[in-house]
């Protein structure tokens, strides 16, 4: 990558509640085909920011601009190059996984066939259960087929992880990878650091409404260790993750 | 990506969705369709009867003479033969038995018969019927062979449309359908997409607040009329229900039952707006449909209610709705002719939505 491209770029973006503020004055910019991550505690106001970029909540101040349009002005033009994965949804009711691609297809007025989306998560046998019915993992990788339907250039995914159990997560990973590879941009939220570290080309920390750091996993690091940082346990080559994946299989497994 | 965004395919792929939501919903179907049936079923069964008065035949009377047989040949008139003495009494006390007969030969040769009737204080409004049916009946027999001295009464009754309790009852209980759907299906619908965030999934879309709105109404209108169809259709070839004009008053009818769900939609969208849980909106629901149903000339006439509980029912929407259905259904009325019912649904319409647009939340 020699020049990065800013597909979507934040300034000084505020958004005020009546009682208090929830993102102030924060601004970065997301590249083009990389994967963002937004990390912080509860209540950062990282998910606040996500909604805004998505054109779901409007700002207080600043400026958003999303592959050259504003969400000022062109918010129904940004939501047709965009995926968006909420944190907390749900899908129309009684309907089964195709017929809710279908359903998604109509929203996003394009053609698709729904049994190729849900072969993109692997879901292809479930097609015919309703999403009510599905586990966390199938869940989760539901919700990222939705976001894929109209080809975005960009996908927000918030929290895509949160519940999920190690191998529904790795197997998470590996198709966020797969959509980056494919072309699209990620943006995602999570409080995981190992899945930021292993996902993330790049990450903002959010704290109290403001990013208080930026840089790839890896800069961050190594400017923590050079200002003399050591953990107080000797880092051994594997971690407990490794060792429970390593004793119940990485395989998918039919409820993941 | 160039091509523009196509908000009726949208609409069209949000009312297909609906749609099927609808027909997998057990309680839209109960309400739409089973709940309507039984009140139809119940009163198709019953209806048509009228009044029939119970009388006893005493033990010991005479059967083979004209005034037996006359009695036999009114279809009012229900004989009971053979019961002995001590059950006719306890039933007549009872008023389950309105009247008893004796019949007897007269020995003194004329008249020929002597009829000893008695009634019972148990049914007293029964007993007078009975009464003035075996008055014209003793009038009739005696005067069989007599040249009338003054005037000779010739009567005759024009022959009319047989009105059945089908075709009351069933209008109302069609106009009580659409209320419910209307209402209820309308406000759990808008008011659980929010809750489950499934109206916000919608907003990351392209689509746009109108097409959600049409989407779900048209679902919900093709779902109410195949219901009124359904309706309709099994009321007019099992029970007999009149359609003057066969399918044109059926679309007649068809077309009224769009405005009425329209309008109670509108109560619909308001119960979505103001409910603060789901379990609050059955309660605001029931405080809209109930009064309706019971005051709106589903089941009786408001005609019969007491003239201070009229002009309430006067108020109602629904009121309108059963009253134009009857007209189309059994007179056969055009839609011009019921002109005056449709303007006062329209006319609650605006005032609805005027309040919808007010209280409806989208998140």
């Amino acid at each position: 990558m020699d020049k990065p491209n800013a597909i979507i770029s934040v300034k000084k973006l505020v958004k005020k509640y009546d009682d208090f503020t929830a993102v102030q004055g924060i601004s970065f910019d997301v590249y083009q085909n990389e994967i963002f991550g937004l990390l912080g505690p509860n209540g950062a106001g990282k998910t606040t920011t996500l909604e805004i970029i998505e054109t779901l909540r409007e700002k207080t101040s600043g400026e958003i601009v999303v592959d050259g349009y504003s969400v000022d002005k062109d918010a129904s033009k940004i939501k047709r190059i965009i995926g968006v994965q909420l944190q907390a949804a749900g899908y129309y009711p009684n309907l089964n996984l195709v017929e809710l691609m279908e359903l998604f297809s109509g929203l996003y007025g394009v053609d698709i066939k729904p049994m190729e989306m849900l072969e993109k998560v692997n879901l292809q046998d479930k097609a015919k259960a309703k999403y009510k019915a599905l586990s966390g993992g199938q869940k989760q990788r539901f919700s990222i087929a939705t976001t894929l339907i109209n080809s975005p250039k960009i996908i927000f995914l918030d929290e895509p992880t949160t519940g999920l159990d190690p191998q529904a997560r790795r197997n998470l990973w590996d198709l966020i990878i797969d959509i980056r590879n494919n072309g699209t941009t990620v943006v995602l939220t999570t409080h995981y650091m190992d899945e930021a570290e292993q996902l993330c080309d790049r990450v903002a920390f959010v704290e109290r409404g403001e990013i208080i750091a930026l840089d790839t996993p890896d800069n961050l690091i190594d400017k923590l260790i050079n200002s003399g940082f050591e953990r107080k346990k000797e880092v051994k080559k594997a971690n407990l993750e490794d060792v429970f994946i390593n004793l119940t299989g990485k395989e998918w497994r039919e409820d993941n | 990506m160039s091509k523009p965004y196509n908000n009726t395919k949208a609409t069209l792929a949000l009312a297909k969705a609906s749609f099927r939501s609808i027909m997998r919903s057990p309680s839209a179907v109960v309400f739409t369709l089973a709940f309507p049936l039984v009140f139809i079923l119940v009163f198709g069964f019953l209806g048509g009867g009228g009044v029939k008065v119970d009388l006893a035949i005493a033990p010991g009377s005479d059967l083979q003479n004209p005034i037996i047989k006359s009695l036999e040949d009114i279809s009012m008139v229900h004989i009971i033969k053979d019961k002995d003495a001590v059950y006719i009494k306890t039933e007549l006390e009872k008023g389950h038995i309105d009247a008893v007969i004796d019949v007897q030969k007269n020995p003194a040769v004329k008249p020929a018969y002597l009829a000893d009737i008695k009634y019972t204080s148990a049914s007293l409004d029964k007993g007078n019927i009975l009464k003035s049916v075996i008055h014209n009946l003793m009038y009739t027999l005696n005067t069989k062979d007599v040249m009338p001295t003054v005037a000779q009464l010739n009567e005759s009754t024009v022959q009319g449309r047989i009105y059945r309790t089908i075709d009351f009852i069933l209008p109302g209980q069609l106009g009580f359908s659409l209320l419910s759907t209307g209402v209820f299906g309308t406000a759990f619908v808008f008011f659980s997409l929010r809750q489950t965030l499934v109206i916000k999934r919608f907003f990351a879309t392209p689509v746009r607040k109108s097409s959600i709105v049409f989407g779900e109404g048209i679902a919900r209108i093709g779902f109410a009329l195949l219901g009124a169809v359904f309706i309709i259709l099994l009321g007019h070839f099992c029970f007999h229900f009149t359609l003057i004009n066969g399918a044109v008053t059926v679309l007649n009818m068809l077309l009224l039952a769009i405005i009425g769900l329209i309008v109670f939609m509108g109560f619909g969208f308001v119960v979505s707006g103001i409910a603060k849980s789901e379990s609050t909106i059955p309660p605001i629901a029931n405080i809209i449909t109930l009064p309706q149903f019971l005051l709106s000339g589903t089941f009786f006439s408001i005609d019969a209610f007491p003239t201070w509980l009229q002009p309430i029912s006067r108020a109602l929407p629904l009121t309108y709705l059963n009253d134009a259905m009857r007209k189309v259904a059994f007179e056969g009325a055009g839609l011009w002719d019921v002109k005056h019912q449709i303007l006062i649904m329209v006319i609650w319409g605006i005032g609805i939505y005027a309040v919808a647009v007010k209280v409806f939340k989208w998140e």
